[in-house]
């Protein structure tokens, strides 16, 4: 019974869809308040009509309902009770209805905190996201129906895939989600704004806090995926430029670089029909994300579904979306004017290096995951682009940027004075000089490209510091002053400072980690020691070491560094019992400077040997704590109050700019 | 139309990303039309392979190749672990009842001697011929992946067509029913 309520309530959803898409916005055309007031109430109605369905499907999970096809087929009465709950969204109809969830909780985030939207504008922006969420619930209902029965009922389940029971993974989905489905908002309020014909600062004041919260929360989930791979694959590896992974790190590039040039509609009321085009082009991104992933047109470790009808109703919903708002962008996006004028030498100059660099990146990542369909599309061959490919064209289009960024802050609107900027930053320019050479000369050759990033790094983090400290009058004012701006700072400069720091930090690690990285692979007959990057691992053997739905065999290693005790590691190979199927659970010790990672493989021989996989990962934590200061910095910058107070409400014109002549 | 000619470039340039995405959604299409889990079957239009299974507990045969001389026949891989399997259970049943067309199984990696058997017991036989398979010899003389899968075979004992995953009645509808129809017709 919950779970036919579940399923009634998803088609209960879609109706108040059909209302919210179509009331609101014929009377803001028609200027009716009635109809408009419509869709707040609606959006609120959907979040809890789709929380009634997911609840009811998380209900069948925790149960144990094997009458529910969904829950026998990733679902198993072992299985412990957070895996029951993750494995309502491990498989590709849950996380579909997951998907909606997040799209509903958005809309309703607009209904409730957007107060100082125009009436006529809120209505059109929760109209066109309804329209979102219809394509979705009719794609789950049509095609992916969760709720679906099995009868007789089984006796038991299927187990969720092993690899994803992990507490990294249970968390990752939502938090990925969040990202994708939040730049849904940015899209309606682009589609919106193209429909009324008008873009300004006041709208980009809107968008920005809800394009902010998507980008943390896709920050935070690409970060905890990335860590998920590189402790549960067991490879030593943090990022394997994967279909899914490229399908998550687009819309980031997009959307990082949305909200860089959704400041310069707001501060300088310029590149307007870019900005729309990117808010677009992320939540496109994000749409293709779920294609990619969902529909077999390219396959995965991650990929849950594989089913071309599902396929040819995601192109259908592709083609609305997508299509459908880059027709009205090529209709009504010429008509936008820009009347701010700049240098190329100018803060906005360099914020469009970055949006240029940043769209450069994501084409760049999108050729090389879509290329091998191309090539089967045509007739050729199947290939797969690995690695190579991306390093070698996204690693150079990010150099240049990179470089860019310590400088961007110091220019002024309009036209900056690239020398003056260059003067003060002859500290961080020292500072990177030093640390490359010293580097350099520590780790002796074949690793300049490792010291150039960590000198790249240090470059960022030095200049962001230089910023920072002009911005209080460090050391230029009495300490007195200098705390007093600290304390006014704007939160939203202050973010910027956190992210610009947390991507050095990242940077840094990135570098280290692949530069200097050491690997050890070898047989080891307990009592055996091996030296890995200044450590000394002695095996002494494994043993058995069961979990509720899995065997395993654990092993266990002493460490020890210039002869004294460090650390024991005790990672595990895991075989779960329903699906047979291995995972290995890596053991890490985190230090500063790196990461010590041991992986035990297959036994060999008699005499209680193993095959081990030992690695050292220099500075590889830098990478999610470079990416959680990107996050928080991000969170910061949303808190600042002039996201808060409706400042922008009342200085919005209230002639429609399609009214005005389009020549410039 | 004013703003339009004094703005060519321009416009042209706001409908570059929608041409674009048309391309991509182009070749999209054309990607969805190529299915990633059709494996070419080498065995297509190729004779069975020879194999002689024995009987599963409480009947007094099994299958071999020779039992597919003579009728076109469907030889379906199940096991009592396949969850995919019970699935298409009601459907081999329905199948069986309207007496469409001699269905044999090959029981796939039992756990032990009974669990098929039981299986059967539970939920109905829809099987002619069935063949134990705790080896996949039987499987590996098909060529297949996973259960279930099913083969037609004509009167020759050439496999005609295969199946991967569970049978529907639209699988039957479309593609199987024309296929034993002339089939039966050679």
């Amino acid at each position: 019974m919950i779970v036919e309520a579940g399923h009634f309530a998803l088609v209960l959803a879609l109706c108040v869809a059909f209302v919210q898409g179509v009331l609101p916005i014929v009377g803001a055309a028609r200027g009716n308040a009635a109809w408009m007031a419509v869709a707040p109430q609606a959006a609120i109605a959907q979040w809890l009509l789709v929380a009634v369905a997911f609840l009811a499907l998380m209900h069948a999970y925790v149960t144990s309902d094997f009458s529910v096809l969904n829950v026998v087929l990733n679902s198993h009465t072992d299985k412990p009770l957070l895996y029951k709950i993750s494995g309502v969204w491990g498989n590709h109809e849950g996380s579909m209805l997951l998907w909606v969830l997040i799209l509903s909780l958005f809309g309703a985030a607009v209904a409730l905190f957007g107060g100082n939207l125009p009436a006529a504008f809120r209505a059109r922006v929760l109209s066109v996201h309804a329209w979102l969420a219809i394509g979705f619930y009719l794609f789950i209902l049509l095609t992916s129906n969760p709720f679906e029965r099995m009868l007789p009922p089984a006796e038991n389940g299927q187990d969720l895939n092993p690899l994803l029971q992990d507490p990294g993974l249970a968390f990752h989905p939502p938090m990925l989600y969040l990202g994708y489905v939040g730049f849904s908002m940015a899209f309606s309020f682009a589609v919106a704004a193209l429909i009324e014909g008008r873009v300004d600062a006041s709208w980009a004041r809107w968008v920005r806090p809800w394009t902010l919260l998507a980008w943390c929360c896709l920050t935070a989930g690409i970060a905890l995926g990335s860590w998920w791979a590189y402790y549960e694959l067991g490879w030593g590896g943090w990022w394997y430029w994967d279909p899914v992974e490229n399908a998550s790190f687009m819309p980031w590039l997009a959307g990082t670089a949305l909200l860089h040039s959704a400041t310069m509609v707001e501060k300088r009321d310029t590149l307007k029909g870019w900005t729309v085009f990117l808010a677009i082009v992320a939540f496109s991104l994000s749409l293709l994300g779920t294609f990619l992933v969902r529909s077999g047109v390219l396959t995965s470790v991650h990929a849950f579904a594989t089913d071309p009808a599902r396929g040819v109703f995601i192109l259908l919903l592709l083609v609305f979306v997508i299509g459908g708002s880059l027709a009205l962008f090529a209709w009504r996006g010429p008509t936008l004017r820009n009347t701010g004028l700049f240098q190329p030498i100018s803060r906005e100059g360099a914020m469009l290096l970055n949006n240029l660099a940043m769209m450069t990146g994501a084409a760049a990542v999108l050729l090389g995951t879509l290329y091998p369909l191309f090539l089967d599309a045509v007739g050729g061959a199947k290939v797969s682009v690995g690695p190579p490919f991306f390093n070698a064209t996204f690693v150079p289009l990010m150099i240049p940027m990179i470089a860019a960024m310590a400088v961007g802050p110091l220019l002024a609107w309009k036209r900056g004075d690239l020398a003056a900027a260059m003067k003060r930053l002859w500290v961080a320019a020292a500072a990177a000089a030093m640390v490359a050479l010293f580097i350099w000369q520590m780790q002796g050759d074949g690793a300049i490209f490792g010291a150039l990033g960590i000198g790249l790094a240090t470059w960022l983090l030095v200049g962001v510091l230089v910023e920072w400290g002009e911005r209080i009058r460090l050391f230029r004012a009495p300490a007195g002053e200098a705390i007093g701006r600290l304390v006014r700072t704007p939160r939203a400069s202050l973010g910027m400072t956190f992210a610009h720091a947390g991507l050095a930090i990242a940077i840094a690690g990135i570098a280290a980690s692949t530069a200097w990285k050491v690997e050890s692979i070898q047989t080891m007959k307990p009592g055996d020691t091996v030296d890995v990057a200044g450590y000394a691992y002695t095996f002494q053997g494994a043993r058995r070491a069961d979990g509720p739905n899995y065997t395993a065999v654990r092993g266990t290693f002493t460490v020890r560094k210039d002869d004294r005790p460090f650390a024991t590691l005790e990672p595990e190979k895991r075989i779960y019992a329903v699906r047979s199927q291995p995972t290995t659970e890596a053991a890490i010790r985190t230090t500063f400077l790196g990461d010590l990672y041991a992986v035990i493989g297959d036994p060999e021989g008699t005499e209680g040997a193993f095959v081990t996989r030992i690695y050292f990962n220099p500075l590889v934590a830098w990478i999610w704590a470079g990416a959680m200061l990107m996050a928080a910095g991000g969170l910061l910058s949303l808190s600042d109050r002039r996201y808060r107070v409706g400042l922008a409400a009342g200085r919005r014109r209230d002639a429609p700019a399609d009214a005005s002549p389009t020549r410039a | 139309m004013s703003a339009a000619v004094s703005f060519p470039m321009k416009r042209f340039l706001f409908l570059l990303p929608l041409a674009l995405f048309l391309v991509i959604a182009g070749y999209f299409a054309m990607g969805l039309t190529r299915d990633p889990r059709v494996l070419p079957s080498v065995l297509i239009n190729t004779p069975v392979p020879e194999f002689a299974l024995p009987s599963i507990q409480g009947r007094d045969r099994g299958f071999a190749s020779t039992d597919l001389q003579g009728g076109v026949a469907l030889v379906n891989v199940f096991g009592s672990w396949c969850v995919a399997c019970r699935v298409e259970h009601g459907f081999l049943m329905q199948l069986k009842q309207r007496g469409e067309i001699p269905i044999h199984g090959i029981d796939w990696r039992e756990p032990d001697r009974e669990a098929g058997p039981r299986w059967l017991a539970k939920y109905g036989d829809p099987y002619a011929l069935i063949g134990d398979d705790p080896e996949s010899r039987g499987v590996i003389a098909f060529g297949v992946t996973g259960a279930p899968e099913t083969f037609l075979v004509d009167r020759q004992g050439v496999i005609r067509h295969k199946h991967v995953g569970p049978l529907t009645p639209e699988v039957w509808d479309r593609t199987l029913k024309p296929l034993i129809a002339e089939l039966r017709k050679q």
